[in-house]
């Protein structure tokens, strides 16, 4: 079996990684086949480390072995390279700014990519702080939601009518609301309603249902990676 | 005879690269536009209308619709006026330049940013981030994505052209102020080539501030931080 990644589509990912799972949404919605690969993050890929040196992270996306990088990136490279099916950012330029602005806020306020072994900058401190530093980081995490939810209203999507690249920026994150919900005392169904009813619509899409993984592995995953950092 | 008028106006100021950008990507697709020079310590009414949640300049208003976030606005005017692209064509190509894009926002601009914030103390690991960033884009311009391009667009100037360029100019004013050396051409040959190719297109000189006023300016900026910064001991 050749190593290299010449053949096809190869997506090199991890499971739990809302970042991987953006591009496996994309790719569904636009019902492109591709080989999934798995990275075991504590002992990296040489293939990875060669299609990501700037970063060394997942996910990549190995077109033909060319690489692309950063979830979003890939995301908008997929919509471009499949433009005939399931567009995922609208026609109009307007309209088009939007979706990049908003995918953009999520990059910001959501996610912004730190350095290890921190993850998922705002909901991260969620279960890694105790007291007053979680009370103030539950706050700031329900602001951002809140502004996000601001932005839905009331559209079935964050683009209208049409699923696109801010639910796909946006989707992978709910998976991790159980979790958070667990470790610091928030109701995501109370505070931003219309955002959890957003996203149990998106998770009726195939797309979306196959690739988020359960978030009781999630909070599995969480309670092992307090573990891994001795947070009680 | 004068451009069609496109209803564009400009929220900018006069010494942020990222306004430069907008501004030099609006030159290079010959628009009209009007412009307001933003006083960044009372914003207006209009930007802080236009742009509640980061209430930063640029804001381009395009038929009185905010478009925001420099990089968002080049792809706006890119596919609005699609003459004089600053975009390749090829999807692959699309996705190297986002991702080029993406490392001067989030990497070298922070790191030489840091430079210039940075006590004494901190200044060689911060000039250190600043060669590791250059580094990487050297590496690009000599046997990777970029070899053997004049611009990183090509023959002629493209988008990542514009968000490298209208910045870099810091890093002389920087090297000037700082008592650093920042960009040895020996260290970058390629890097200082493309700099001083980018610098003398006509465009790029109608657009960046003459260095006496970017001089003045980042020192009394940093006056004013080691000022802040001996206030707080």
């Amino acid at each position: 079996m050749a190593e290299g990644a010449s053949e096809g589509l190869v997506l090199l990912d991890f499971w739990v990684s809302p970042f991987g799972q953006r591009c496996r949404i994309a790719l569904a919605e636009k019902g492109v086949e591709y080989e999934y690969r798995e990275e075991n993050l504590r002992d990296k890929s040489p293939l990875l480390l060669k299609s990501n040196p700037v970063h060394k992270k997942i996910p990549v996306l190995i077109d033909h072995g060319k690489p692309v990088c950063e979830s979003l990136n890939i995301v908008q490279y997929i919509d471009e390279k499949w433009p005939d099916r399931a567009p995922l950012l609208p026609a109009d330029p307007y309209a088009r700014a939007e979706a990049r602005f908003w995918a953009d806020l999520v990059e910001k306020k959501v996610c912004i990519p730190p350095p290890p072994p921190r993850m998922y900058e705002s909901g991260t401190k969620l279960w890694k702080l105790k007291g007053e530093a979680q009370e103030e980081a539950t706050k700031e995490f329900i602001e951002m939601l809140k502004l996000l939810e601001g932005e839905l209203g009331d559209k079935k999507y964050f683009g209208g009518e049409m699923f696109g690249l801010v639910d796909i920026a946006l989707i992978p994150f709910t998976a991790w609301f159980y979790s958070y919900e667990a470790c610091a005392k928030l109701s995501t169904e109370k505070e931003v309603p219309k955002l959890v009813a957003w996203g149990k619509r998106c998770r009726e899409r195939e797309s979306v249902s196959k690739s988020l993984p359960d978030p009781l592995k999630v909070y599995e995953f969480v309670c092992f990676l307090k573990k891994v950092y001795g947070i009680e | 005879m004068a451009p069609p008028s496109a209803d564009l106006k400009l929220l900018g100021s006069w010494a942020s690269s990222y306004t430069h950008r907008v501004q030099l990507a609006l030159k290079l697709k010959g628009l009209a536009f009007e412009y307001a020079e933003e006083d960044l310590a009372e914003k207006s009414p209009s930007l802080l209308l236009h742009n509640p949640i980061y209430k930063k300049v640029p804001v381009l208003l395009h038929r009185g619709r905010p478009v925001l976030e420099s990089v968002i606005i080049l792809h706006y005017l890119d596919e609005t006026w699609p003459d004089v692209p600053l975009m390749p064509g090829d999807p692959y190509d699309r996705a190297l330049a986002r991702f080029w894009c993406h490392i001067v926002d989030d990497k070298l601009g922070p790191a030489v940013g840091a430079v210039f914030a940075s006590p004494s103390e901190g200044q060689a690991a911060a000039v250190e981030q600043v060669h590791e960033n250059l580094r990487l884009v050297e590496r690009e311009l000599r046997d990777g994505a970029f070899a053997g391009r004049r611009f990183f667009g090509g023959d002629k100037i493209g988008v990542l052209d514009v968000v490298l360029g209208c910045g870099s100019y810091w890093l002389a004013v920087f090297e000037e102020v700082m008592e650093v050396k920042l960009v040895d051409p020996e260290a970058f040959p390629l890097f200082h080539s493309w700099l001083r190719d980018f610098e003398e297109q006509e465009e790029v000189k109608a657009i960046i501030p003459a260095i006496d006023r970017l001089l003045e300016y980042a020192r009394g900026v940093r006056q004013m931080m080691l000022g802040l910064s001996s206030q707080q001991q």
